[in-house]
């Protein structure tokens, strides 16, 4: 059994060095897909006039904002070694709750609140599934992501919900002054959110958790970790993030349709894989993912603004996802 | 079946067992794992038990790591009756348990496999990792075992199988346990890394630790062992003080050949 750097391990120190420069960026998906996007940008600023102005660049953003802040939750859920199907019907199915509670007058925070409750519910009841009846991940949230679609349609018997008070709009709809720029309100609650999951997951004990049930669900429960309590805390994140993009989004469209969102859990997924998260869990961070999600949506906008027909922005998106995860592989496979 | 020869007279200092199991029995549905198993280990000693696949080591030592919990049976330390029935409770009473499965992350560092479930916190709230302390300790600890690792960054997957072991062990050191069990600590690897593992468990001997270890292994086994229990089909068929056997005695207690 020689050692993979190829060295007598008498030869070997015990010192906690960084690695190097080099290798660091080689062993960091989020490097290369950073760079990947900066020269996406670059490219995009080149060829066309329009791509890097700041109202492009903030439409970009609020455009992603719903998806990135879900994909974080989604994100912690895959680390952990599942994966969450019902994200996209848990963000219609929030707006919808939110939307019905406004219309009976119930006020705003009280609304949203009500709304951000109902995801994190069902998050938990996601864990309960997952931890407690021992159902794989997949089917479980599969299941969810169809009955919730159901409760859609049958509170609103089909019939957006409408007419939601400008108050509420403001939230998706309005832009902050921050310095010169005007900065849309989702973006920035995009930015707050991908600090908090990054801090959660990457310094405290509980994401440090997360990654060893991720990462060797056996081992770590030998260790002592809870791996059931791990679950019902990371599904229940997901459904809480899915909840707070699905309000955002109903704000920004000023209706909540019970057909919001389908398809959505693959691009918040994509964007996750896309950010060098293993679906085999264990592995990536919420930076990747909001990479991810801005490289899918600067993609999607720079073949509108190309002339591309919308029509062939899922080929694009695609071929994106599979090159991300080649690169991914390649990468493991030479270090 | 034979009886067992050496009962009183272990040739370490022969002070109370710091461990005592008594009339173990596991059944797993119809399976007799253990029958009537006794078994006793000593302050400060190296004890192994050996016997063929299916002998019931591995679920004798589960048992003892609180992985399994006895169908019949009484547990005893340090002269008092205990309950194990789970490893955490077992890592409380003082006994750590290195698997034979390695239980290690792949996709994490050395100092998060160091500290796994354990990770020390900032302050009083107990919610951020103190990431300091916990490279601080895994360089402390590694030194004084006189285990090398390329890099306290390396994740685990990149690591040889003898690193990954003596990492294993390793991590079990600054915890205080008294008991650490070894579950085919040397199985897998090559000549000199087997030899720097064994180094580790006399290494634990000499800081007051007691060590169980199970092998296949008879050359590792009567290089390191001050005592020999033997399973066989669920039963402890012999325990012997390794200065006073023989390779020879053992294999034959563990194929069951008569004894003359």
């Amino acid at each position: 059994m020689a050692s993979p750097s190829g060295s007598e391990p008498e030869k070997e120190t015990t010192v906690a060095q960084q690695p190097g420069l080099v290798s660091g960026i080689l062993k960091n998906q989020l490097t290369t897909i950073v760079i990947i996007l900066l020269v996406m940008v670059a490219l995009l600023g080149i060829f066309t006039r329009t791509f890097l102005t700041a109202n492009n660049i903030f439409n970009v953003l609020r455009a992603f904002s719903w998806i990135a802040i879900a994909s974080f939750g989604q994100s912690m859920v895959i680390i952990g070694g599942g994966i969450d199907l019902s994200s996209g019907s848990t963000m219609a199915f929030a707006g919808i709750i939110t939307a019905i509670m406004l219309t009976h007058g119930l006020g705003v925070i009280l609304s949203v609140f009500i709304g951000l409750a109902f995801g994190a519910m069902i998050g938990f009841f996601n864990g309960a599934m997952v931890s407690r009846t021992k159902l794989p991940p997949f089917i479980a949230t599969l299941g969810m992501m169809s009955v919730l679609r159901g409760f859609c349609y049958g509170l609103t018997s089909g019939w957006p919900v409408r007419d939601l008070p400008r108050a509420f709009l403001y939230l998706g709809q309005t832009d902050l002054s921050l310095f010169i720029w005007k900065v849309p309100l989702p973006a920035l609650i995009m930015i707050l959110f991908v600090i908090i999951s990054y801090l959660y997951l990457n310094k405290t004990k509980v994401g440090y958790h997360i990654y060893a049930v991720g990462g060797n669900e056996y081992a770590a429960s030998l260790a002592g970790i809870d791996a059931p309590r791990v679950k019902y805390v990371i599904y229940t994140l997901s459904g809480f993030f899915a909840a707070i993009g699905g309000i955002l989004m109903t704000s920004r469209l000023g209706v909540a349709a019970p057909t919001a969102a389908q398809g959505y859990e693959l691009d918040i997924i994509a964007a996750a894989v896309i950010g060098g998260i293993s679906l085999d869990g264990g592995e990536g961070n919420v930076w990747g993912a909001l990479v991810g999600a801005a490289i899918m949506q600067i993609l999607r906008n720079a073949l509108v603004l190309m002339g591309f027909p919308a029509y062939w922005q899922p080929s694009a998106i695609g071929a994106v996802i599979i090159g991300a995860v080649m690169i991914d592989q390649y990468r493991k496979r030479r270090i | 079946m034979n009886e067992e020869m050496v009962t009183a007279s272990t040739p370490t200092v022969m002070s109370q067992p710091i461990l005592e199991l008594k009339g173990i029995c596991k059944y797993f549905g119809g399976v007799h794992a253990l029958e009537d198993v006794d078994f006793e280990v000593y302050p400060n000693e190296i004890v192994a038990i050996v016997g063929d696949n299916g002998a019931g080591k591995s679920t004798l030592i589960k048992i003892i790591a609180g992985v399994h919990s006895p169908t019949a049976g009484k547990i005893i330390m340090n002269g008092q009756f205990v309950e194990i029935p789970s490893p955490i409770h077992a890592r409380e009473l003082g006994i750590e348990t290195v698997y034979q499965e390695l239980a290690l992350i792949e996709t994490r560092d050395v100092p998060s496999n160091f500290f796994l479930g354990r990770e020390p916190t900032l302050g009083k709230a107990g919610i951020f990792v103190d990431r300091k302390k916990m490279v601080d300790d895994t360089v402390h600890t590694l030194k004084e075992l006189g285990i090398s690792l390329p890099s306290l960054n390396t994740l685990v997957r990149y690591l040889s199988g003898g690193q990954r072991q003596s990492l294993a062990i390793g991590r079990i050191m600054p915890w205080g346990g008294k008991i650490i069990i070894m579950d085919e600590p040397t199985a897998a690897l090559g000549v000199k890394e087997s030899r720097k593992v064994l180094d580790l468990v006399l290494k634990l001997k000499e800081k007051g630790c007691s060590v169980i270890v199970i092998s296949h292994n008879m050359r590792h086994v009567f290089n390191v062992a001050d005592r020999i229990v033997v399973l066989r089909g669920g039963r402890k068929v012999g325990e012997r003080i390794k200065s006073q056997s023989s390779l020879d005695e053992i294999v034959k207690l563990i194929v069951g050949a008569e004894m003359l």
